[in-house]
């Protein structure tokens, strides 16, 4: 499976894409994509592997992540995405391989642990409290507060906070006094996001952000997710199953086949139409596999 | 002014103060003893232990809990107190080993409902027959005495008019204070409002909930004191229950929601006035106690319709 590999993006050595005609925003995306080579790698993996009972999810995963950088996960269904990125938030222990976060070998042991490394982990039933407003949330378990023991709320510092963040992450909200529950998908997607990295969180994992939106809402959420790791330097690892968005937001693809990285693409090296022609290719020997087995 | 008006109906204790102001209206129009001196006096210590208990139960209906055995904490108390002066131990040891022994049953319920992961609703009646079978039997079911009525100690608590409205009304206002304005109020309302999630930001959701049910049992038993020295007498066979539900029906009627994440201490004194003054009001006028019931009974009903729909109302207003 592994001699399909076309090209490492890690390979700082390589020239730009022959692609003979590039739109002036390609161009800066080329651009971009080619200073991120020269980045230090913030997060990889060597030989992850993780199985429940008798089923071998994860088969030796290596994956790498640049600073600012934003990877896609892709895969079908049961590929072992979930696993995986439950691995990197400490969610799940891995049965072998190690995971580095800035060079450095880290153990997690608990969520916690991920976290005090800053890796936040953005979940698919969003994690925010509707009763509370969005202030709340994004302080929620680091308050603000003084008279010591006594805990009282410095609810006016946080509110300010809250403001002056939302509006360096062009994050549109009512009021920071507004109830989550009166949100709507996109902005509650757009305030998770801020409380993940509100606290210089450097490595963010996103499960299906754009899940259940409206054209103007993915926008919202996109807008966020490209100015997060354009201009605050925020890595991320997305799993998402709308290649539209994938190409939209990543800057590089890893697919997950059968337990395994089987291809490691630039997003400018690819398009939409082949992967899709890779993956129902893929889709397709195995069923073959499946019949021959059958057979045997 | 439509921006003020929307404020206002978008607060949840919009509905209550307005059927409070007409019933006080309606009340003192009808009667005047109804604004006495001495007829608000009898009010508020009607009141204070409603609103005592209700402002308690708003922690745990924040939670989306509820303890059933608030009421009963509130009678027993005092035969803690009665009980041990009768082995020897001096008043003042008594009532502190007293409210020692309320924060422990608050601790009960919390760890059952925690550790064991019996629901409240469970646990908590449970704890109520328990306690209310033991002050039947520690009493013999003889009405008693209730010490420390006398002298300058009686009337800073309970005695003197205004001593248990305003101890009533300081406990509210620390409750109040607690919920609103720290860290362990945020956190309350963050567990009963997505407890998952809450969790998953290091919230203590565990601990949280049992330090509800202690502040609960020790408010209740507090005012349950409070309220015996100024009666003066301990009636073995009174039902906790119906103490308990009046707060919670204040809680519900001033725009706490049973569900969770929505709650409001000030809904819930305003919700305790209306109970105290439709009881006196309905004595004033000559209505008899069961119409009392009757009436509290469609209160519930109306105000809860009004609360939800406006409940649904703000929050169309606010996505448009």
């Amino acid at each position: 499976m592994n001699d399909a590999q076309p090209e490492v993006a890690a390979d700082p050595g390589d020239g730009p894409p022959g692609n003979a005609a590039v739109s002036e925003t390609d161009a800066g995306r080329v651009a971009r994509l080619d200073s991120l080579g020269d980045r230090d790698v913030i997060l990889h993996t060597e030989g992850i592997t993780k199985g429940f009972g008798a089923l071998l999810v994860l088969r030796g995963i290596d994956i790498h992540l640049r600073r600012g950088e934003v990877l896609g996960l892709v895969g079908d269904n049961g590929c072992g995405k979930s696993t995986l990125v439950k691995i990197l938030c400490g969610f799940h222990r891995q049965d072998e391989g190690e995971i580095f976060v800035e060079g450095e070998q880290v153990a997690f042991h608990s969520v916690k642990d991920a976290r005090q490394h800053g890796i936040e982990t953005v979940y698919q039933d969003l994690a925010l409290i509707p009763a509370l407003s969005v202030y709340q949330n994004l302080f929620l378990n680091r308050e603000i507060t003084r008279f010591g023991p006594l805990r009282w709320l410095s609810n006016k510092k946080m509110r300010q906070m809250a403001r002056q963040y939302l509006d360096d992450i062009k994050v549109q909200v009512s009021s920071v006094d507004a109830l989550v529950e009166s949100m709507s998908g996109g902005q509650r997607q757009a305030v998770a996001l801020a409380r993940a990295t509100v606290q210089e969180s450097k490595i963010l994992l996103l499960d299906e952000p754009l899940a259940a939106m409206g054209a103007k809402e993915s926008a919202l959420v996109i807008d966020l997710v490209k100015d997060l790791s354009h201009n605050r330097g925020v890595s991320m690892i997305i799993i998402d199953h709308n290649y539209q968005h994938l190409f939209e937001l990543c800057d590089r693809l890893n697919v997950l086949q059968e337990g395994r990285i089987s291809l490691d693409l630039r997003v400018e090296d690819t398009t939409m139409e082949e992967l899709t022609a890779l993956m129902v290719a893929e889709y397709r020997r195995r069923i073959m596999l499946g019949h021959q087995e059958l057979r045997v | 002014m439509r921006r003020l008006s929307d404020v206002f109906f978008a607060r949840p204790e919009a509905t209550i103060f307005i059927v409070c102001v007409a019933l006080i209206a309606y009340f003192a129009y009808r009667n005047s003893t109804f604004y006495s001196y001495y007829n608000i006096i009898v009010m508020a210590q009607y009141m204070a232990p409603i609103a005592v208990i209700g402002a308690g139960e708003v922690l745990l209906l924040d939670l989306a809990e509820i303890d059933l055995s608030s009421g009963q904490v509130f009678l027993t108390a005092p035969w803690f107190v009665v009980i041990m002066g009768q082995h020897g131990v001096p008043l003042g040891w008594g009532i502190g080993l007293s409210l020692l022994i309320c924060c422990l049953i608050g601790a009960f319920n919390g760890a059952i409902v925690v550790w064991l992961r019996v629901p409240s609703f469970v646990a908590t009646l449970g704890v109520n027959y328990v306690l209310a079978g033991w002050v039947l039997i520690a009493s013999s079911d003889i009405t008693t005495d209730m010490p420390g009525t006398t002298g300058k100690f009686g009337a800073w608590f309970g005695i003197s008019n205004w001593s248990e409205g305003l101890w009533g009304l300081g406990i509210v206002i620390l409750i109040w204070a607690l919920l609103k304005g720290t860290k362990f109020g945020v956190h309350t309302t963050a567990t009963g409002g997505n407890e998952l999630g809450a969790a998953e930001a290091g919230v203590r959701v565990r601990r949280i909930k049992i330090w509800c049910f202690v502040i609960l049992a020790l408010v209740a038993g507090f005012i349950g004191i409070i309220d015996s020295i100024r009666i003066g007498s301990l009636d073995p066979a009174a039902p906790g229950l119906n103490e308990m539900l009046a707060g919670v029906t204040a809680a519900v009627i001033g725009g706490t929601a049973l569900t969770g994440g929505k709650a409001t201490v000030v809904g819930t004194l305003i919700g305790a006035i209306v109970l105290g003054v439709l009881e006196d009001g309905f004595n004033l006028i000559g209505i008899s106690a069961n119409w009392f019931i009757l009436v509290e009974g469609a209160v519930i009903l109306a105000a809860m319709a009004v609360n939800v729909q406006l409940g649904r109302w703000t929050l169309k207003t606010a996505r448009r």
